[in-house]
């Protein structure tokens, strides 16, 4: 393996992302650091739109080191953070492998912009598949670099030295021994690191692969784990900013007197830009809505019905994002055509936790602790709208209280910063669940048409699929077609708005809808053949690892073959994310006289590669599927032109316990493959598989989610 | 305006001079420094809130502090005895049943209470108990087990 490194003590000053990179050092003291850049391509061209375009020139940045410290510490700096995901946990496992060092003598740093090399945010499954294997090379070359001074250090060749527990040993005299930590002592050594090195064989892992309990769960059942919300700082006063009414509301006219009159509130202004500030969070919240204004309103029309009309009308991009073959003559081989359109609505993220930013301006200084995804990325907003300069914002990142995407947004933290900028104070803001409903970056509602064919022989003999504002994220085919084309449309600005608000990445972004749409469409053509869907799949499946995964869900789930309607209420559907396979067998009640569907059974399959953590990869699995009932039977987000009608959970429903079905997981043994993601496969297909489900329960075909009562009900009718 | 209240907060008698007024949550986040109790609606929907007062789970953004005057009032801090968990709390961990742990502490506490009534629930009345306290994470399946092995190990263990 090609290797291009270099090594150098009191190495020079070269950049890091804007920080001199000679400032982790000293900012560390002395020790052994290995600089690492885990970038690959893929990492960036999973990155939401608005990410790609903030991101930094990443060429000649490593962006996370290892060090280890002169008392034998050994600490992971990485911007990344930790969102209930589990990577503290699964990337510290990762690292005490590779050093050979007990698991609880490794430390994670995550998300602090000064004490971590840059990382443009945390989203798309990638941690563990990108990050991972370059820390773990990382970590290869420091234990590289520690055996080779043992070596000099004890006169012993280094082939006859072994590690364990971070003590080197001579394999042949057990008494020549030393430590980690005493190699580090007094050193003072930085190593460069490009390429990965062979890093240990998975055969000789003690930690990868075994069920590790997360590192995060005492401080957190006790109330200990520290969120930004948690932060207190001598002087801090509450926020609470006046909000227009709708997207696309501006401020006409405003009487702040109501609010000035309470006792302990301050009210700032900056132009359009109204807060109220208090120590007292109750006083904020009562002055808040004293503030009178008056706007001008000027939305879009367009509401949560018409959207999908609205978006197949727009005036939007077209792009052919794959085509093979030829769709007429595709069609005129067919001996039954299909043509399909799927709706899905705009979701929230509704994380537990609401946008949450500290900030404080102290000696030209902008410390500022935030809820991100995106700790460099906040810092970099900070910089342009407060026209400062990255050495004076420093943002860190606390735990995270759920982000699914939601969180890869950070307004909060650049309103934070804008007010502890004008107050000189500490500034605490806790966005409200109003607030967090209204500002949520959601998934995009999306059109899908699919035009499709089949032969005697059930084979499929075309696929004209057309998306609208979903990306092709999830819009591969998988099946064996020899005439395909998938048109993909996106929102032409500022020619033509579609949203009326914020949009974003949404746990495994848009392939919810793609799977959806192509494995009801599957279904759908299965049905009509006669013959059983799983059948139906793998005669046209030539994927291995997708066959691999319906044998076996099918297997763990029992199922038995039957053409559909079969009137059990099984749906199968699949599809892969992130580099994960998945497949899955959903079993449904449906209440014929209410159209309510109880999800009872869900088994679910993944090719998921290396499996890092096992209890982790288990605990994404169920959670995703858990979680996908929501975008399957009832969130979808209400608007009427700018104003977003679902402001709490009282309206806005999502997955509670009593829903739980029996969910059956397989992660299919893949230990000499690399890592792929886990965080986001295997809620992909639980939509479809529900659909399909119903409809082989009760006859009825929803083309559409969430597949609420209504509409069930409604598709009942047509049955 | 100030007035004094009593109460005991995590068996230690607590006396306050302060405005009554305020909502109980924000009293203990940001006046007692007991973060552990979290704020995630503001409108007694989620849960993450919920603390118990005289053993019964109330959500605290929904109350304000006059109401707990000579009652006893715990949150998550309270649960440790002499650095012990509660056996709900280990149950929590055992079962991994978290993940981002925003939710955990209004979680735990409730089932605290719900176990102080039913001691040996069924999977169904878990679900039916816990059922208005919202994760987003879905660690469903992992806190239904985590609470009936709660159950089991407190009979046991008293």
């Amino acid at each position: 393996m090609r290797k291009n490194q270099k090594s150098t003590t009191q190495s020079g000053t070269t950049k890091v992302s804007g920080i001199k990179r000679r400032s982790f050092v000293k900012l560390l003291g002395g020790g052994i650091f290995i600089f690492f850049q885990p970038w690959k391509a893929l990492d960036i061209l999973s990155m939401p739109q608005q990410q790609q375009q903030q991101r930094r020139s990443l060429t000649k940045d490593y962006n996370a080191f290892l060090h280890i410290a002169e008392d034998g510490t050994i600490s992971c700096y990485t911007g990344k953070i930790e969102m209930g995901q589990g990577i503290i946990t699964g990337l510290a496992i990762m690292m005490a492998e590779e050093l050979n060092v007990p698991f609880e003598k490794v430390k994670m740093v995550m998300g602090d912009t000064e004490l971590c090399p840059y990382d443009a945010g945390t989203w798309g499954s990638q941690s563990t598949q990108t990050f991972g294997p370059a820390m773990r090379a990382a970590a290869a070359e420091a234990k590289a670099v520690l055996i080779e001074m043992a070596s000099s250090k004890l006169g012993v060749p280094a082939n006859s030295l072994e590690v364990r527990d971070g003590i080197i040993t001579d394999r042949s005299d057990p008494d020549k021994s030393v430590t980690y930590a005493s190699l580090a002592k007094g050193k003072k050594l930085e190593k460069y690191l490009d390429v990965k090195p062979a890093s240990e064989e998975y055969t000789k892992f003690t930690y990868v692969g075994k069920p590790y309990k997360r590192v995060d769960a005492y401080e957190k059942v006790t109330g200990r784990a520290k969120y930004t919300g948690d932060l207190k700082i001598p002087g801090m006063v509450f926020a609470r900013i006046v909000r227009p009414p709708s997207h696309g509301a501006t401020l006409k006219s405003v009487d702040v007197t109501g609010a000035e009159k309470i006792t302990g509130v301050q009210v700032v202004r900056d132009g359009d830009f109204i807060a109220v500030i208090s120590e007292n969070r109750d006083k904020a919240d009562e002055a808040v809505v004293k503030v009178k204004a008056e706007y001008e309103f000027k939305e879009l029309p367009v509401n949560d019905k018409t959207v999908f009309d609205w978006m197949v009308k727009a005036q939007s991009r077209s792009a052919v994002a794959r085509e093979g073959g030829d769709i007429e003559a595709g069609r005129r081989e067919s001996d039954k055509v299909f043509q399909s359109e799927y709706h899905d609505p705009y979701v929230a993220h509704a994380a537990i936790e609401t946008h949450t930013a500290l900030a404080h301006l102290e000696n030209g200084k902008m410390n500022v602790w935030a809820s991100t995804q995106s700790p460099f990325g906040l810092q970099d907003a900070i910089v342009t709208e407060l026209k400062m300069t990255r050495e004076t914002v420093r943002v860190r990142t606390p735990f995270v209280g759920g982000g699914f995407g939601g969180k890869a947004a950070y307004q909060q933290g650049v309103e934070a910063a804008r007010l502890a900028k004008l107050t000189g104070k500490p500034v605490m803001l806790v966005w409200t669940r109003d607030e967090e409903f209204f500002y949520d970056t959601f998934h995009s509602a999306n059109v899908i048409k699919v035009n499709s064919g089949i032969n005697n022989s059930g084979l499929i003999t075309f696929w004209d699929y057309h998306v609208w504002f979903a990306g092709t994220r999830g819009a591969d085919i998988i099946y064996e077609v020899p005439n395909f084309k998938t048109t993909s449309y996106s929102e032409n600005r500022p020619a033509f708005q579609v949203h009326p608000f914020g949009t974003g990445p949404w746990r495994a972004p848009n392939n919810n809808s793609n799977t959806f749409a192509r494995e009801v469409q599957i279904d759908i053509m299965a049905s009509s053949a006669g013959i059983d869907p799983l059948d139906f799949r793998l005669r046209n499946l030539k994927d291995e690892k997708m066959i691999a995964c319906l044998k076996s869900v099918a297997d763990k789930f029992g199922y038995v073959p039957a053409r559909t309607p079969s009137r059990r209420g099984i749906g199968i559907a699949c599809g892969h994310d992130a580099g994960t396979w998945v497949a899955e067998i959903a079993e449904v009640k449906v209440d014929k006289a209410t159209g309510k569907v109880q999800v009872v059974r869900v088994a679910c399959s993944q090719d998921m590669g290396q499996c890092i953590n096992p209890e982790g990869a288990l605990i994404q699995m169920e959670g995703c599927i858990t979680m996908a009932l929501g975008y399957t039977l009832t969130e979808e987000v209400h608007f009427e032109g700018g104003n977003v009608l679902d402001r709490g959970f009282d309206t806005y429903e999502i997955p509670k316990l009593s829903w739980l079905p029996k969910i059956d997981c397989v992660i299919l043994d893949r230990m000499d493959k690399p890592p792929r993601g886990g965080g986001e496969p295997s809620i992909i297909a639980v939509g479809a598989a529900v659909g399909n489900a119903i409809f082989d329960a009760t006859g009825a075909r929803l083309y559409q989610t969430p597949m609420t009562p209504e509409r069930v009900f409604e598709a009942l009718k047509k049955t | 305006m100030e007035e004094k209240i009593r109460f005991k907060l995590n068996g230690k008698k607590t006396e306050l001079m302060t405005d009554l007024n305020q909502t109980l949550v924000w009293v203990l986040r940001n006046l007692l420094g007991l973060t552990g109790t979290k704020w995630g609606c503001g409108n007694g929907f989620c849960g993450a809130c919920t603390v118990l007062i005289d053993d019964e789970p109330v959500r605290s953004c929904q109350i304000p502090l006059s109401d707990v005057e000579g009652k006893k009032v715990v949150t998550i801090e309270g649960l440790e005895k002499k650095g012990r968990l509660h056996p709900v709390q280990k149950a929590f961990i055992d079962h991994e049943a978290l993940q981002c742990g925003f939710c955990t502490p209004g979680m735990i506490l409730t089932t605290v209470a719900f176990l102080k009534k039913n001691p040996s629930p069924t999977r169904q009345e878990i679900m039916e108990a816990l059922d208005e306290n919202l994760c987003r994470c879905t660690a469903h399946v992992r806190i239904i087990d985590a609470v009936l092995d709660a159950a089991k190990e407190m009979k046991g263990g008293k």
